[in-house]
């Protein structure tokens, strides 16, 4: 009985309190990873470039800005259904699907091929902190992506509500932490020298 | 079919067919691509993660996630209230913290036995010089995968104690995520697997610490040593972010941080070691094995890497990880010496934070290891003083118990012979420390048996005999059913002699200049006896657990039926039924007092409702 009368009490924990620091934990844990491989790049090779490594400064400032217009979208999204507004939402997570995906690409289908001849080796050099930390940053992204997608498509069948909408936050935190971190690599993979 | 309704056999079942699915794929794939299609490291590496990944969705951990993402309303975890037998629970994917808890820590022993089989397999080669009965490759794989199976038996045993205890202490339903909690245990059962089994995949030859470049040119079984390290290290961090949150956020009414029992201290500390510090061990080992399987030249300096980052990456987990290992233990022991001396803890919040303190110092020593590598005198003088410095938080937790014991009226039940026994060892583990700490002294004793001898008693005192004082201690809760005192007490006996055997002869030995590490030594210097003297010391320690594996089985079994209090204590776990039901406590419990005030007039710590349904 008294279990019976327990189960349609109040809830004696804010869910969504403990869900938010869960999140906050798990991203100071992965910010070690990035600071690891940041690290590797400076003790490997200073706070400068080595000698014969070109690489394309274009293609860099497009996709930086890229990702930081998309975390404008993803704030935009969240924002969005917040308010209820669930086209101003699908219409922006879209954008932000799109331009992370288009990052992607752009690192891996692009920019990997064409690294040896800027002088970037996977195996030997810069190249190594280069593939690795774009690697490891692409890999996040990847997963960013994937967990929009899911968001979109979930949001689309009316999952979410203005009061209850953790997917979409969490979602989008993490699209912010996979940005703030490529505001700390793209300097220190392109601009140094 | 039966036999697939428990989630391990499934698991195992959907873990095969993974590993051999990712091995044809990644073949079809080199194939295609113009490669010779068999090379045994890239195939065997893909195989082991998609392995890792079908296991996990045999056992079912994917099941609610993956019906979130198809869009289906979020659930709380089911509550079993299923009747029949509970074993099976135990074979499953739940969500129960309590269940959870013992998974990890009857995993824990078992891990611990492997390990042990193999220490015993080669003291009997090192009992004589000479080489007798087997190689000295064999004798490095062994010694290598005994140090990382037992390291992974410890990460088991916290994960078992903090699950089993922390909500039932702090008065909670459960963890705060009771699946990703599930999922922190069955993720790292692979890994245990893959840990294991490099053994039978070629082995490793560098010892637990997997230094470059030994580990890059070590055979296959390296690769699986440290993909299997990996896995492991994520069950670790997943499981931390869990303790942290259900810490901070689930406490009962009324227990204010400075009323929170010990253990749950230690274990606080301990959550934020390894939810900081384990992405060091796996990234170190991830860059290793990049460096195996795609040539990239981290730690390489023809290629530009350098050797000794390796060194810093992975030591900056590696010591943090040994207060991981012994907080969870020390706070063991504060939490028993009261129960059983019936007085109150000595400086209750000094002994708190001085396991936040050694969390903290813990991050600023790791270069101690590194005292032969060549930094140079600065920094070595730096980490010298660092390392010295753990000695003060960790003297306030001695004279703690010192004055705890002072006057009590302390009786001799297993647990606490367990906990006096961790206190002698451990004691004895920090006296030989300072040894090490000093850049002089190390550089003389760096890579002996003493250094063994001093880190075995540091994990003997602070893990391993606090650990068995636990599971005596809370197996009435756990189980129901009392234990066997006078196969508890043998246990005890032959561990504490058998132990000490092993490392005074060590101590004694290194001190000669005895290496560790190696298979053979020179009958001319004398340390055969004394060898023999640590191979009999392991033997009586493995006699002593095989008697606590008989008695645990036995009197999980047929043990006498537990009183619900055995112990006579405050704390909140034992004003439950045992084993506790799900959900724990029916109306959160209330605290009203300190933790620790035994013997004192008309002392209270929590106030829990009287359970309703009479005879649980």
């Amino acid at each position: 009985m008294a279990a019976h009368t327990a189960a349609h009490a109040a809830p004696r924990f804010n869910k969504l309190a403990l869900n938010r620091l869960g999140l906050w934990l798990f991203m100071l844990s992965e910010t070690m990873i990035f600071i690891i491989l940041l690290v590797t790049r400076f003790v490997l090779f200073g706070t400068g470039m080595p000698e014969g490594i070109e690489v394309d400064q274009l293609l860099g400032l497009v996709i930086t800005i890229l990702l930081l217009a998309s975390s404008i979208s993803a704030y935009r999204a969240e924002t969005a259904m917040a308010h209820g507004n669930r086209d101003a939402f699908q219409r922006n997570m879209l954008l932000t699907i799109i331009m992370g995906t288009v990052f992607l690409l752009a690192v891996v289908a692009w920019e990997w091929p064409l690294a040896p001849h800027h002088g970037l080796h996977l195996q030997e050099g810069f190249g190594i902190v280069f593939f690795a930390m774009t690697g490891m940053h692409a890999f996040h992204v990847l997963t960013g992506v994937l967990m929009l997608i899911i968001v979109y498509l979930n949001g689309r069948n009316g999952a979410y509500s203005p009061e209850s909408y953790w997917g979409v936050e969490a979602t989008v935190k993490y699209w912010h932490f996979v940005d703030l971190v490529w505001v700390f690599f793209y300097p220190a993979l392109y601009l140094l020298n | 079919m039966r036999l697939f309704s428990y989630g391990l056999v499934r698991a195992l079942v959907y873990g095969v067919i993974g590993l051999v699915a990712g091995m044809a794929v990644t073949m079809a794939v080199r194939a295609a691509l113009g490669l010779a299609a068999w090379a045994a490291a890239p195939v065997s590496a893909t195989g082991s993660i998609v392995g890792t990944l079908t296991f996990l969705w045999g056992v079912g951990a994917f099941t609610d996630w993956w019906s979130w993402a198809r869009g289906a309303h979020a659930a709380e975890p089911p509550h079993h209230h299923r009747d029949g037998p509970e074993w099976p629970r135990y074979l499953n994917f739940d969500p129960n913290h309590r269940i959870i808890g013992v998974q990890y820590t009857v995993t824990s022993v078992i891990v611990m036995l492997t390990g042990g089989l193999l220490a015993l397999t080669f003291r009997l080669e090192l009992a004589q010089p000479g080489m007798q009965i087997m190689t000295t490759d064999t004798y490095n794989y062994l010694m290598s995968a005994h140090g990382i199976i037992m390291i992974a038996a410890i990460l088991m045993g916290v994960g078992g104690m903090a699950n089993f205890l922390i909500p039932m202490m702090i008065g909670a339903p459960d963890m705060a995520f009771p699946r990703v909690n599930a999922l922190s245990y069955w993720i790292a059962v692979p890994g245990l697997i893959m840990v294991v089994s490099s053994l039978f995949t070629g082995g490793f030859d560098t010892g637990w610490t997997g230094y470059p470049p030994l580990g890059v040119k070590a055979p296959l079984g390296a690769q699986f040593f440290y993909l299997g390290v990996f896995v492991v290290g994520l069950s670790s961090i997943i499981g931390s972010v869990n303790y942290i949150v259900t810490i901070i956020k689930m406490r009962a009414p009324g227990m204010t941080w400075f009323r929170m029992p010990i253990f749950v201290w230690g274990m606080f500390a301990t959550a934020l070691i390894q939810l900081i510090a384990t992405q060091f061990i796996g990234m170190a080992f991830l860059m290793v094995v990049l460096e195996r399987l795609l040539g990239m030249g981290f730690f390489d300096p023809a290629k530009g890497g350098d050797v000794v980052l390796f060194q810093h990456i992975f030591w900056f987990y590696s010591h943090p990880a040994v207060y991981v290992f012994i907080l969870p233990g020390l706070g063991v022991i504060s939490e028993l010496l009261p129960v059983f001396v019936r007085k109150p803890l000595f400086g209750y919040k000094w002994v708190a934070l001085s396991s936040m303190f050694i969390a903290l110092v813990g991050f600023l020593v790791w270069a101690h290891h590194m005292f032969a590598t060549g930094l140079g005198m600065v920094l070595n003088n730096a980490f010298m003083v660092t390392t010295l410095l753990v000695a003060v938080p960790t003297g306030v937790k001695f004279f703690s118990w010192l004055a705890t014991l002072w006057g009590g009226k302390i009786t001799f039940e297993t647990p606490m012979l367990f906990v006096l026994g961790s206190w002698v060892i451990f004691l004895i583990g920090g006296l030989s420390g300072p040894t090490n700490a000093f850049i002089a002294t190390d550089l003389y004793v760096h890579d002996t048996y003493f250094v063994v001898a001093h880190f075995h008693h540091t994990m003997f005192g602070g893990f391993v005999f606090p650990f068995f004082a636990a599971i005596y201690y809370w197996f009435p809760k756990a189980t129901g059913r009392m234990y066997s005192e006078r196969l508890g007490k043998i246990h005890f006996w032959l561990m504490l002699v058998g132990f000490h055997l092993m490392t005074i002869a060590m101590f004694w030995i290194g001190l000669h200049g005895m290496r560790r590490r190696i298979a053979d030594y020179d009958p001319t210097q004398g340390f055969g006896p004394w060898q023999t003297v640590t191979t009999t010391g392991a033997y009586l320690v493995g006699i002593g657990v095989t008697i606590f594996v008989i008695n645990m089985i036995r009197s999980a079994r047929r043990g006498e039926v537990a009183v619900p209090n055995p112990w006579r204590s405050m704390s909140p776990e034992w004003q439950l039924p045992s084993p506790p039901p799900d959900g724990n406590f029916e109306t959160p419990p209330e605290v009203i007092g300190d933790p620790y005030d035994y013997g004192l007039a008309g002392a209270s710590y929590v106030r829990v409702a009287a359970p309703s349904a009479a005879g649980h």
